[in-house]
């Protein structure tokens, strides 16, 4: 019964989700307030409609109903709850579901958000919301249909695949789909105002908390679903230039692209018909990543079952999206109020650099990531596209624009001064420079770019901090003036300075890899294995049972240097119901740095043992946490935040620089 | 900046500026984008591995010393293990075999009979040495490049293709 009632949900959903597209429409168009306002509440009914669906279903995976077709293939009786429970977007079907889910949330908070919309801008926003909703609850019920019956009912489910019975499946995809989805939202401001024909601040004022929302959640996603491939696949790598990690990076470039143009065009009303254009793209980067990640057109870890009808169904939503907003907008944006003019050494320059950067490195990742697909369909060749590519191409188009992110965050708007923004991160700049010497004075004979990886990186750092302190300190003024000061600055201020040091993070942590080591042995039990600072001893083997798992475990005793570190894990799992061996990887973190061991085959008391060093790699998470709390922290600015009183300002008040 | 700024009354040359402005930015823009165009077009030749089944190699007269992928079933019976992690496997289309050598940990899904990726250098005369083995994450999935190259030599059974998908196993 729940499982009929969440597939009628789903239907009813469909239905309403229809109503929203179009009567809004008809509204606009008939100048009729009362119908333009029916999206409201039409996304209202569509996201509970859904909810309770993605209810029934996680009912069904809980009380592992296996009459569920989907609960069968992808749930067993005797996973642990956790792992029932985030079985449900373990798979095709149910991961469908949650996008969905997600899609029509964004709808109703933005029916609910109290802002003052233009009411034809909100009229616009929920239809083409609404629209998109209807191509992919159609998509799910039509190929994805979670809540299939099973005929006669097996007496046992086949159990998740193993490698997602983890921690990291309950909480990558959800984070990821926010991201991604999130994007619909600027997707369909952009679309709302090109069929207006109006774009102003006001329009990038509305759009901008919702960008950000979207970026924080896609960052996050981004960073936890590397952390959970560096430590579930037990590869020791983080980042593999898969096409679907691509998939999310590029929308992610994109969406950074977006913050930063949306500034432009809130503050000096120019930039529009660039944001408008990037902001349909990025939601096209979403659609295509979930293209390719459920067509199977690619060969990807994360590739679902493949179906013809699936891919080709998702390949027409994906064409009259991106093509229907394109063509809208070659028609529409010559029509837009063209924005204002601005000097070349301004604040709003250094952000076009910004995107004329992030846009070619997106365009990389692009021609990565397609053109085997294309090759393959020309020629019939398949290649592969790995690091190397990557390297010799994103990182270049990426090295300038941080070098220049310091200099650009202390520009000024309007009228910039650059050799001043020279003259405030010469400091910075010649620490970071001190910085790198000395790593490679210290690692002599070892890799020479890492040194200058490190560089970058703390120069980004310094440059975020410098820049508030600038900011907070003052001369010939007390501690109280500067915390007032410090207090007074825009919450956004301090979320930029935030972000910005996070990728600096991030970026030591990338570089600091270059020094990571790799040692791989067979190992009796009282022989050790060292590898870069860290030595294991194996103490032994021993067999452990788990709720779906048999596992044989490892123990090593793991020191550095002659410290004594906590023992140390590692094991290889089969799991029952599929006879589906796993490798569980041991990790010590010793400071930002960690020790890695994995195991491989183990016969005649021997065992197969692989043991990493890995630097400073826990910055690579690090400064992506920092980067997301930094979007989120200007997500509480107060010009964003949702209902927010307005604060009279007097007359004349001086608005903080930001 | 706490002190408002005079608008300075703008230079003369005003409507010129707008066209010269917008045309830096299309320059600079291209620049940018021209560069990014020459480094792919140049990591394409460089970088890039193409991937081959064992009948394919002799066909397409690939040259020892050429890095590739290579993908195909491991043929029964064919795994010796030597000193320390050395082992080696025969990876066949059905038609030809190729034999691999690797050094280093394999990953949990690889079995006699059935598919495999693996990516490293031929050394000619069906020889190949790998320095990585491209793992499955699923019983059931068959590499798309390996099923291709199964069914151009007309060994592919249908039903044995299925869900979630090869990953990196880094060596």
């Amino acid at each position: 019964m729940i499982v009929e009632i969440g597939h009628y949900a789903l239907a009813l959903a469909l239905g309403v989700s229809v109503i929203q597209a179009v009567v809004p429409f008809w509204g606009v168009f008939r100048q009729d307030r009362t119908l333009a306002s029916v999206g409201s509440s039409a996304a209202l009914v569509s996201f509970a409609l859904v909810a309770l669906s993605f209810a029934a279903l996680v009912t069904s995976y809980v009380r592992s109903d296996f009459s569920v077709g989907n609960v069968v293939a992808n749930s067993h009786s005797a996973q642990p709850l956790i792992y029932k429970f985030t079985s449900v977007w373990g798979n095709h079907e149910g991961s469908m579901l949650l996008w969905v889910l997600i899609l029509t949330l964004f709808g109703a908070l933005v029916a609910l958000s109290r802002r003052s919309l233009p009411p034809r801008l909100r009229a616009g926003t929920l239809a083409v919301q609404g629209l998109v909703a209807v191509a992919f609850l159609a998509f799910t019920l039509l190929t994805s249909n979670p809540f299939q019956r099973l005929a006669p009912v097996p007496a046992e489910g086949q159990d998740l695949n193993p490698i997602l019975q983890d921690l990291g499946l309950a909480i990558h995809p959800p984070l990821l789909y926010i991201g991604y989805v999130g994007f619909s939202i600027t997707y369909a401001f952009a679309v709302a105002a090109l069929i207006d024909g109006r774009i102003d601040a006001m329009w990038a004022r509305a759009v901008r908390p919702w960008t950000l929302l979207a970026w924080t959640f896609l960052t996050l996603g981004i960073a936890m679903g590397s952390y959970w491939a560096y430590y579930e696949l037990g590869w020791g790598g983080w980042w593999f230039w898969d096409p679907v990690e691509n998939a999310s990076f590029m929308p992610w470039l994109a969406g950074t692209a977006l913050i930063h143009s949306t500034v432009v065009m809130e503050k000096r009303d120019a930039l529009k018909v660039w944001t408008i254009l990037l902001a349909i793209l990025t939601f096209s980067l979403s659609l295509l990543g979930t293209f390719i990640v459920r067509s199977g057109v690619l060969t990807s870890v994360h590739s679902f079952a493949t179906d013809p009808a699936r891919g080709l169904f998702i390949l027409l939503i994906l064409i009259f999206f991106v093509g229907g907003s394109l063509a809208l907008f070659a028609w529409r944006a010559p029509l837009l109020r063209q924005g204002g003019l601005f000097a070349p050494v301004s604040r709003e320059s250094a952000l076009v650099v910004n995107n004329v950067f992030l846009a070619t490195a997106c365009a990389t990742v692009f021609v990565g990531t397609l053109y085997p697909l294309l090759l393959e369909m020309l020629t019939g060749d398949k290649i592969s596209v790995g690091a190397p590519f990557y390297n010799a191409t994103f990182v270049p188009v990426m090295v300038p624009l941080l070098l220049l992110l310091p200099i650009g965050q202390s520009l000024a708007w309007k009228r910039g001064d650059l050799l001043g923004a020279a003259q405030r991160n010469a400091v910075a700049f010649g620490l970071a420079v001190l910085a790198a010497l000395a790593l490679l004075f210290f690692t002599r004979g070892g890799p020479v770019l890492a040194p200058l990886g490190v560089g970058l990186g703390v120069f980004l750092v310094l440059g975020a901090g410098f820049d508030l302190a600038e900011r907070i300190v003052t001369r010939a003024s007390g501690w109280q003036a500067m915390l007032s000061r410090a207090r007074g600055l825009p919450r956004s201020a301090w979320g930029t300075a935030l972000a910005h040091a996070g990728i600096g993070l991030s970026i030591i942590g990338i570089a600091a890899q270059a020094w990571s080591t790799e040692a791989i042995t067979v190992l009796k039990p009282g022989e050790r294995l060292t590898s870069g600072r860290y030595t294991i001893v194996l103490e032994g083997m021993s067999p452990r049972t788990g709720p779906n798992f048999r596992a044989e475990v490892a123990r090593f005793q793991l020191f550095a240097g002659d410290r004594e570190l906590t023992p140390v894990e590692a094991s290889k799992r089969v799991y029952t119901a599929r006879a589906m061996p796993t490798t569980e990887a041991g990790i010590r973190t010793d400071g930002l740095s960690q020790a890695y061991v994995s195991l491989g085959e183990a016969q005649d008391g021997v065992v197969a043992v692989r043991l990493y060093d890995k630097p400073l790699i826990l910055l690579i998470w690090i400064g992506s946490l920092v980067m997301a709390l930094g979007g989120g922290l200007s997500l509480t600015d107060r010009r964003f935040r949702l209902a927010a009183p307005k604060r009279a300002a007097p007359a004349g008040a001086v608005q903080p620089a930001e | 900046m706490t002190i408002a700024q005079p608008t300075r009354p703008l230079p003369a040359k005003r409507r010129f500026t707008r066209k010269q402005r917008r045309l830096t930015l299309i320059a600079a823009a291209g620049a940018v984008l021209f560069v990014a165009a020459g480094l792919v077009l140049f990591a394409m030749r460089d970088t890039i591995v193409f991937f081959y089944g064992p009948t394919e190699i002799a066909e397409k007269g690939v040259l020892p010393g050429t890095r590739m992928r290579l993908g195909g079933l491991v043929e029964t019976g064919s795994v010796q293990r030597g000193a320390g992690q050395r082992i080696s496997f025969s990876v066949t289309d059905g038609k030809t075999s190729i034999k691999v050598g690797y050094d280093g940990l394999l990953p949990d899904l690889f079995r006699e009979g059935q598919g495999v990726v693996t990516e490293g250098v031929f050394e000619g005369a069906g020889r190949f040495k790998a320095d990585s083995v491209l793992a499955k994450h699923d019983e059931t999935y068959m590499p798309r490049e390996v099923a291709d190259a199964l069914k151009k030599q007309g060994h592919w059974q249908a039903g044995s293709s299925g869900s979630p998908a090869a990953a990196p196993a880094k060596p």
